[in-house]
């Protein structure tokens, strides 16, 4: 039996909602997949979209952004600004050859452990499905064939962070 | 940066976190392979003062510089920990927690994943506190006075607790008068109070203390700032009447020619006049003129409470009014709404006349209600002979509310009761799924119950129907159930069906938690800071709850967590301020470009800019630390406290220490 491929997600969560949907979903003993690791921020409108490249650059498979359901923020409205840069950086990563899994939203309120848990369990079987996030392959182009000696310089400088 | 002297605590919590994570291999390790810890320990109960001195000890005997535990949530046991540092001497900030509990333990089976996932967040947990800096909170000052919206049985409880206390309170109520849902109510179960009779000496001492200010008729538009320093407009309706002159003789309201049916107080059985006071006792005493339904307002003519009224009291012109106010707490006691029945079309209300709202029925049975207080069908005269009463009308039931509503068993108990108080010879049937009575003297009441006579039947009901079978049904309302004790289908022919509708969120409770900025459950309950230990508080600071609007709940539970809510503002009053997380952002003045980006992220206006020196600052006193300009700053100069950039790469490096080294771009 060939061992399976486990993916490794980082999870920024927020304070104040998502953090505590987790924390719901673990006194509710709620079984979801071990392979999200929780960073805690206070606002999902704090998530750095620096902080999800380096995360990827770092041997992330996929990072996970999870806030408060627009409209109950903690902070008034700054689950809109981390929709809006999720969106940005979806696209930018798509362009250099990162499949849109890798990198997901979700919304979870304190109450719905659930939600968040299921989601990690969607996520994970989705890359999982994908399989490893490999920079010197699939971005950087080593690997597939394609190799861009002016091109390769400018998107290690863009993921240098 | 030179070395620190980290500490790490790995806690078993019992067995639930070493029954799944291999704790003291996760405390080996971290000593072995992280540079910067100097002792890994771990401890039975981390949280024990035990647990607690270790951390003490080490940090004076070894010199600790900074200390992770690896435990339960920080929402949990920060604070305790955070002391335990304090204590010894080093600064609170300089502590950090990984959650191996409720994000890892108690989250799978898989025991190699949990150890290998708690390695991960130690790891994270230790680069990160290696980047943290002392940090001093914040005081606050709390203005003394609280803002209490809901003017319910649970609403005037916190408002009297803290206004005999001395501190000053405002009281906002929707309706043109206090007492919510508790005014509507005949008796109380289980003893049989009269609820008027309880309820409006408190609503007149709300109405008259020195320290409460009444806003009836009046709603909150929005509401800004933190614990200690909230800002709330809120808006006065146009009453048509000018409270200084009004003496709430009542003249105008007999005097008013029209008469509409009044779907708030009675519930759509009675009606009320358009200009009117919801019922004799309300408090304020003063009347409201409905502008919708007022001929003046619609044709320009009547104008016959304005002719009668002896003060010149009545004001047609008389315009909306915003009212700011500078609060410390708020006190959130919206109460709830009942299930309306039409949702559930099987049951027929609506449809057939003679099916009533547990609402209804309880405004009928009131001697102060529509057909003072006698037991009649629809058409205001008959008697009826049987009466059925349906237990769990949208809730326990997953095609409505899943949960259970907690007081419909007790009252469609009560009406049992009422039902043979005043009409001996009917009939009355009781359908539930399981009688629930827990409460001081609620069984009792069911046994109560049982002896005078009530048939209680066992089953969830199927529908009601008019189609008779036989002659015993012709002209009755069938009610069809299977009585599960014996494993029968029943049709019980009656004259009047009861539905004992449960216990919903307000229908704009959504709205209400985006205005106080706080959260809502799946059915639209507001969330309490702490399901067991805090139902009181919010998870934003300053703002309490009370009353049906956390859950379902009877009259003495709203009372005690009214009350409960005052005593917790009352502390916060007493002691003056309160320290607040230091995590704020700081903008370099040196580095600051003055583009400007970061002055319309922030949500609290907190960024001003100095046109003269071309720079913007926060103002620590406003910013309240969520950080969106942080990431928002091209420049990379604005440094959220506790959350700075270095802080989180640290911890992202740290977190996934054991990706293979290819994967990663170096």
């Amino acid at each position: 039996m060939s061992e399976q491929f486990e993916p490794v997600i980082v999870g920024f969560l927020c304070n104040w909602c998502s953090y505590r949907a987790a924390d719901l979903a673990g006194t509710a003993r709620i079984k979801y997949a071990p392979n999200m690791r929780s960073i805690r921020v206070m606002c999902s409108g704090r998530v750095d979209p620096q902080f999800v490249l380096k995360a990827l650059r770092q041997g992330a498979d996929g990072v996970l952004i999870a806030g408060c359901h627009p409209g109950e923020c903690h902070y008034v409205n700054g689950n809109i600004k981390a929709i809006r840069r999720f969106i940005l950086l979806k696209k930018m990563l798509r362009q250099l050859g990162v499949e849109e899994q890798r990198i997901q939203l979700v919304w979870a309120s304190a109450s719905e452990g659930i939600i968040l848990a299921s989601k990690v369990d969607e996520m994970t079987e989705q890359i999982r499905a994908l399989g490893p996030l490999n920079w010197n392959k699939t971005v950087l182009g080593s690997g597939n064939g394609h190799h861009d000696e002016i091109a390769e310089p400018m998107v290690e400088e863009v993921l240098n962070v | 940066m030179s070395k620190e002297k980290v500490g790490v605590y790995v806690c078993h919590c019992g067995t639930n976190i070493a029954g799944t994570v291999d704790v003291s291999d996760v405390a080996t390790w971290a000593g072995e392979n992280n540079d910067n810890v100097a002792v890994a320990r771990d401890y039975k109960f981390m949280c024990s003062s035990l647990g607690q001195e270790l951390i003490e000890e080490d940090i004076k005997e070894q010199g600790l510089t900074r200390v992770v535990v690896a435990a339960c949530s920080p929402h949990m046991h920060e604070k305790t920990f955070r002391g335990a540092c304090e204590r010894a001497g080093l600064n609170s900030y300089l502590f950090e927690m990984a959650n191996i509990r409720e994000h890892d333990s108690w989250a799978t089976t898989n025991k190699e994943a949990a150890t290998q996932k708690a390695k991960a967040l130690v790891n994270a947990a230790v680069d990160r506190v290696v980047q943290q800096s002392p940090l001093e909170p914040i005081p606050v000052d709390i203005n003394p006075n609280t803002l209490i919206v809901g003017g319910g049985i649970a609403g005037i409880t916190a408002a009297l607790e803290l206004a005999d206390a001395g501190n000053h309170v405002i009281l906002v109520e929707r309706e043109p008068s206090i007492g919510g849902h508790m005014a509507q109510l005949d008796k109380t179960f289980p003893t049989l109070d009269c609820s008027a009779c309880i309820l409006t000496p408190k609503m007149f001492d709300a109405g008259n203390h020195d320290n409460i200010t009444l806003l009836s008729y009046s709603e909150v538009e929005s509401v800004d700032g933190y614990i200690g320093n909230f800002t709330v407009n809120i808006r006065k309706k146009a009453k048509s009447v000018d409270e200084e002159l009004c003496t709430g003789c009542g003249i105008c309201e007999e005097k008013c020619p029209i008469r509409v049916v009044d779907d708030v107080f009675e519930a759509g059985l009675g009606y009320r006049k358009v200009c009117y006071r919801p019922f004799p006792q309300a408090v304020p005493k003063f009347p409201v003129i409905d502008r919708e339904n007022c001929t003046y307002f619609r044709t320009g003519k009547c104008r016959l409470c304005e002719t009668s009224c002896p003060t010149n009291a009545i004001k047609f012109d008389q315009e909306d009014e915003t009212l700011q106010l500078t609060v410390g707490n708020i006190i959130l006691a919206t109460g709830y709404d009942l299930f309306d029945a039409r949702r559930i079309p099987q049951y027929g209300f609506g449809r057939y006349e003679n099916i009533f709202s547990s609402l209804e029925f309880e405004r009928m049975v009131n001697a102060a209600g529509p057909t003072s207080g006698k037991i009649v069908l629809r058409d205001g005269v008959t008697t009826p002979e049987s009466v059925a009463i349906v237990h769990c009308v949208g809730s326990r039931d997953k095609n409505y509310n899943e949960y259970c509503s907690k007081v419909c068993c007790m009252y469609s108990l009560k009406f049992a009761h009422l039902v043979h108080e005043r009409l001996p010879d009917a009939e009355c049937y009781n359908f539930y799924i399981d009688m629930r009575t827990p409460g001081k003297g609620y069984e009792e009441f069911y046994h109560r119950l049982l002896e005078e006579g009530t048939h209680f039947i066992r089953g969830r009901v199927a529908n009601v129907t008019d189609a008779a079978l036989n002659d015993n049904e012709v002209n009755k309302l069938i009610v069809q159930a299977e009585d599960t004790l014996i494993g029968t289908q029943r049709r019980i022919p009656v004259d009047m069906v009861i539905l004992s509708s449960g216990v919903e969120s307000r229908h704009d409770a959504k709205e209400v938690t985006q205005l106080f900025k706080m959260g809502c459950d799946f059915d639209g309950f507001f969330i309490e800071r702490h399901p067991k230990l805090d139902p009181i508080a919010t998870m934003t600071e300053g703002i309490f709850i009370a009353g049906a609007c956390q859950g379902p709940k009877d009259i003495p539970d709203s009372v005690a967590q009214g009350a409960a809510a005052a005593a917790r503002v009352a502390g916060l009053i007493q002691r003056g301020t309160v320290m607040m997380e230091p995590v704020r952002a700081h903008i370099d003045q040196e580095k600051c470009s003055g583009c400007r980006i970061c002055n319309n992220m922030c949500p609290y206006n907190a960024i001003v800019f100095h046109e003269d020196r071309n720079v913007s600052e926060v103002v620590t006193a406003l910013c309240q630390g969520c950080g969106t300009c942080v990431a928002a700053c091209p420049s990379g100069i604005i440094s959220g406290a506790h959350f700075t950039n270095d802080q989180v790469f640290s911890e992202i490096e740290g977190i996934l220490w054991d990706v293979s080294p290819e994967k990663v771009l170096a």
